[in-house]
């Protein structure tokens, strides 16, 4: 008896190895926790059941940068910090993303003065910047959504080395 | 004042040639920099076991000496609350330590090295405590610079993000 008979007609579903790899990446991405400030607060809410992160493969929130693929930067990043984040952001495998959460991370936000980075993105290149502050979990939500969305365009030929 | 403290006031006005103002129920004695050991041993000694705060203040320009260091103690025993305020020059501030009196002076002297610029002599492990090993300056001056960055708005947007210090990967 062969498999077919067990399981009726299984069907070809063709599509292009770029497609197949971008959506695996998408389904299963692991960000690393890096909660600084109060949007840290909403990404824990993100996490947790009443917006449920994990409907979109985001279930692990990893400790460690060696097991992690995206950084959620949620907070502000003082001087002192920015090369942890950096080292913590070299020892991601590839392919990593960042995702900028809150206006503080993006650009320094309220407090524009001489001990906040003036954005994450004088230390790390950053992919999505999310708006507000802090940004409600929907947001957070949207703004990886919208890293999918590059994620799915990214041909291999294109990718950095 | 406080019936307890009054004595205590008294005593020390007496031992330092100090002089005590009361604000609204706290006391805060002056005390002159070089009987800054001598005055934390004797409040030591009567009674205030904490050394609940431990700050400075920066009067530039107005005043001459620029700085005053604050000393916030707590008798938790007579539940009382005492302050003294000891003034320091602007040129190379300098003060004896605390911390062989009260421990947790090491770490509140550090910090005012580190914001203020403040030595303490004697001091066994006088480092920067909030900012970055290799910071320059110190933040809570009056004439240290603020940092500021100019904000973007949608007239001068292109104009700021050309020279942003972009991260590459």
């Amino acid at each position: 008896m062969g498999v077919e008979q067990k399981l009726g007609n299984m069907g070809i579903a063709t599509t292009t190895l770029e497609q197949a790899v971008a959506w695996s990446r998408t389904n299963a991405m692991w960000p690393m926790l890096f909660g600084l400030a109060c949007c840290a607060i909403e990404m824990m809410s993100a996490q947790a059941s009443h917006y449920d992160m994990s409907r979109f493969g985001m279930e692990l929130m990893r400790p460690s940068p060696r097991q992690s693929d995206l950084m959620i930067v949620a907070g502000r990043v003082s001087r002192k910090m920015a090369p942890v984040l950096r080292r913590l952001y070299d020892q991601m495998p590839e392919p990593k993303w960042v995702i900028a959460m809150g206006d503080c991370a993006s650009c320094g936000g309220v407090f524009n003065n001489y001990a906040i980075m003036q954005g994450v993105d004088e230390v790390v290149p950053v992919d999505v910047y999310v708006a507000g502050c802090p940004p409600r979990p929907e947001a957070l939500i949207h703004g990886v959504l919208t890293l999918y969305e590059k994620v799915k365009g990214i041909k291999f030929a294109e990718e950095k080395k | 004042m406080d019936k307890n403290l009054q004595p205590i006031v008294e005593k020390l006005e007496k031992e330092l040639g100090a002089t005590a103002t009361e604000y609204r129920g706290d006391v805060s004695l002056s005390v002159p920099a070089e009987k800054i050991t001598a005055a934390c041993q004797a409040v030591h000694g009567l009674g205030f076991e904490l050394l609940s705060a431990m700050t400075a203040v920066d009067y530039w320009p107005q005043e001459t000496p620029r700085f005053h260091v604050v000393y916030e103690f707590t008798s938790v025993s007579m539940n009382l609350r005492l302050c003294l305020r000891t003034p320091v020059p602007g040129v190379s501030p300098t003060l004896p330590t605390i911390s062989g009196i009260y421990r947790n002076a090491n770490w509140r002297e550090r910090e005012l090295w580190d914001m203020f610029g403040i030595k303490f002599a004697g001091h066994p492990d006088l480092r920067r405590i909030l900012m970055p090993a290799d910071w320059e300056g110190h933040p809570l001056r009056k004439d240290y610079p603020l940092g500021y960055e100019e904000p973007q708005f949608t007239f001068n947007f292109e104009e700021i993000n050309l020279r942003k210090p972009y991260a590459k990967e």
